[in-house]
């Protein structure tokens, strides 16, 4: 896809975003204007800034039809092709890993994420990749867990009754 | 005055506490690395980090976090000068001299004259910023909701006057995040708001962390990933104690062109638009513009490279001034720490000095010491940073990835929040690369709820009269110079458009 159509299809999309919301305030039934004796309804500031910003997107697209922007005259490809895989196996290994978080917990999610982006995008040697997945899950464990006591997600039932032994076990002999 | 230099005193005294000045030294120390780091910025490490900071007090994370902001100043210049690639948009114009000096072998001469021109400019405007910041807080304690609203107003428009972005994009930006600021319930009616597809989890807002961390974290590593792929020529570095007096003692070169830069890096690091990104480039044309030798400018003067690191360090500190007095960030970093104080309980604004005077004491005291830990590590640890800058983007950018959702799961506890992230962070990758500002956003879902709420206040008190706005002296002021400054591109617009059309046809 190239620059320009990129930019009119996003000049659309948002336009689109923009009078969904509008309609959104309407359907919720909000005041868009004054309430007598009350003020200014609750509906006020979403609706008519949304009615902004399609006003704004609609002169993006006006701008778009009248070549005025230099993206609607770049007919370069939007996402550089060289650099599209990096990006697109990034963004993927990340959603993977946020789905992971869900199934199998923080800890094990976290570690996998890092092992398959050193190991097989970076080409790092076994050992270092190792040596920082460790290092990672430890840290975040002390840091978060620990000192800031928080109840990082744990994943399915049978991996977060595992996890009780490590926790017991600090609860026990390291407070 | 004399009561400025007792509350500096304390506030000083309160900086070397010992958990305190940890936190400056560990600032500084993350903000020079973060710097240094292409790709990631003051405002990426402040929203990346901000989440880690609940582990200490609130004066403690604020010093950390502005340590961080200072660090990230000078680290800049180093990647700027031995690599040729800015290592923030704030150090773009320390490549102009810096890459040249590099090339010519004098790069530990530029990293020096960067790091003495980023004290000098920190402390010429952390001076300023103590000169300042009480009568103007004083001055901002008169101010009601008008007041308020016109301000954020002026400061909104300054992105479109100033910014230099494409304006219906920028306006854009502004509403969505003022927009996305009101999700959740109304805080005066109590009404759910723009709750999409019933989701129960939008009930409580999207948090501004969120919509920080995905465009600076997310989306911005998205974004090097992207355009910084190839190897890159680090040019080797030797410090000695005999080259580093020999270098330190080309200050007079540019002690002029310094301390003009700290001056105006300052002033301009007020304007929420503008920040330090603009102040770098503005000193830098300036320092060329009263040079006696402009020529040599582009190809290795030392000047060069001092004038816009003064600025920009200035800059980060002048930022700070307006959301410390008015709580108005006065950059998308502030904007986040504006965010965080708010998180810790702290309203920032004028009352901020009459209420936590130790908060803001502290805080002012602590940037007179993080400049001089600053200076001394980034001296000191110049060849460590050049090492550093080694380190291959596969290592960085996962575990960044990796902070970023665990930050946002640890201030929200919900995985809602860690996918709203994601896609925000997509949408924010998405919209920048087709020229949309980012900045503006995160400054507007921050501002939202106190806008919205000055706004109405002032509606309610009025009965529904807008004038109430244009009667008030000070509000006035501000509503008629965020008006000049929006009218201010499009006037300019049509007048080049008339100067092409007298031209005829091309």
């Amino acid at each position: 896809m190239s620059t320009r159509s990129a930019e009119l299809l996003m000049a659309a999309g948002l336009l689109l975003l923009s009078l969904g919301l509008m309609w959104t305030v309407l359907a919720d039934e909000l005041h868009i204007g004054w309430v007598e004796g009350r003020g200014p309804g609750a509906g006020v500031w979403p609706f008519w800034l949304s009615a902004g910003m399609a006003l704004a997107s609609l002169w993006t697209l006006v701008r778009w039809f009248r070549g005025a922007t230099p993206e609607s005259r770049n007919k370069a490809p939007y996402i550089d092709g060289q650099s599209l895989g990096l990006v697109l196996i990034s963004f993927v290994a990340l959603t993977v890993m946020l789905v992971l978080v869900h199934i199998v917990g923080t800890y094990i999610a976290t570690a996998l994420f890092l092992g398959f982006y050193m190991r097989f995008i970076g080409k790092h040697s076994w050992r270092t990749t190792v040596n920082t997945c460790i290092g990672m899950v430890l840290l975040i464990y002390f840091l978060f867990e620990w000192q800031l006591t928080k109840y990082l997600p744990k994943g399915a039932t049978m991996f977060e009754d595992g996890f009780l032994w490590i926790d017991n076990f600090r609860w026990q002999y390291l407070m | 005055m004399l009561d400025i230099a007792t509350l500096l005193g304390a506030g000083l005294l309160q900086a070397f506490e010992p958990l305190n000045l940890m936190m400056i030294f560990i600032g500084c120390l993350a903000g020079l690395f973060i710097g240094a780091m292409p790709g990631l910025g003051s405002v990426n490490g402040v929203a990346i980090l901000l989440p880690v900071t609940f582990l200490v007090p609130p004066t403690a994370a604020i010093i950390f976090l502005a340590a961080l902001y200072y660090g990230a100043m000078y680290g800049g210049a180093v990647s700027s000068i031995t690599l040729g690639i800015p290592g923030a948009s704030t150090a773009v114009a320390t490549v102009f001299d810096g890459r040249p000096m590099a090339q010519q072998g004098k790069a530990d001469q530029a990293l020096t004259a960067a790091a003495v021109a980023s004290f000098i400019g920190g402390t010429i405007s952390v001076i300023l910023f103590t000169l300042f910041a009480p009568p103007l807080a004083v001055f901002a304690l008169k101010f009601g909701p008008q007041e308020e609203f016109a301000l954020m107003v002026l400061a909104f428009a300054t992105f479109i006057g100033l910014g230099g972005d494409d304006i219906p994009k920028t306006i854009f930006s502004i509403l969505l995040g003022l927009v996305m600021a009101a999700v959740g319930f109304d805080i005066i009616s109590g009404q759910p708001r723009l709750i999409f597809f019933d989701f129960v989890e939008l009930q409580r807002g999207i948090g501004f962390l969120v919509l920080a961390i995905g465009i600076y974290g997310i989306g911005e590593m998205l974004w090097t990933l992207e355009n910084s792929r190839g190897k890159v020529r680090i040019h080797a570095v030797s410090t000695t104690w005999k080259s580093f007096k020999k270098n330190l003692s080309h200050i007079r070169e540019y002690l002029p062109t310094t301390a003009l830069g700290s001056a105006l890096g300052f002033f301009v690091g007020t304007l929420p638009a503008a920040g330090a990104t603009p102040a770098s480039l503005m000193s830098y044309g300036l320092a060329k513009t009263f040079a006696k030798d402009p020529d040599s400018f582009g190809k290795g003067n030392v000047s060069g490279v001092a004038a816009p690191e003064a600025a920009n360090n200035a800059a980060s500190t002048g930022s700070m001034l307006p959301m410390i007095t008015l709580g108005i960030p006065g950059s998308p970093t502030t904007a986040i720490l504006l965010g965080g104080m708010i998180i810790w309980g702290l309203r920032p604004g004028p009352l901020l000095f009459t209420d936590r005077p130790d908060f803001v004491w502290g805080l002012i005291g602590s940037m007179y010491v993080a400049n001089f830990v600053t200076v001394a590590l980034n001296l000191a640890l110049i060849p460590l940073f050049v090492r550093v800058l080694a380190m291959p983007f596969t290592i960085l950018t996962p575990i960044i990835f990796i902070l970023c959702f665990v930050g946002v799961f640890a201030t929200t506890d919900r995985m809602f929040d860690v996918w709203l992230m994601l896609i925000l962070g997509l949408g924010g990758y998405l919209m920048r690369k087709l020229n949309y500002p980012v900045a503006p956003a995160v400054l507007a879902i921050v501002l939202g709820p106190l806008a919205e709420q000055s706004l109405r206040q002032s509606l309610i008190s009025s009965r529904g009269d807008v004038m109430t706005f244009f009667e008030r002296p000070i509000s006035l002021t501000c509503m008629l110079l965020a008006l000049a400054l929006m009218i201010y591109p499009i006037w300019l617009g049509i007048r080049r458009r008339r100067a092409g059309a007298a031209r005829g046809p091309e």
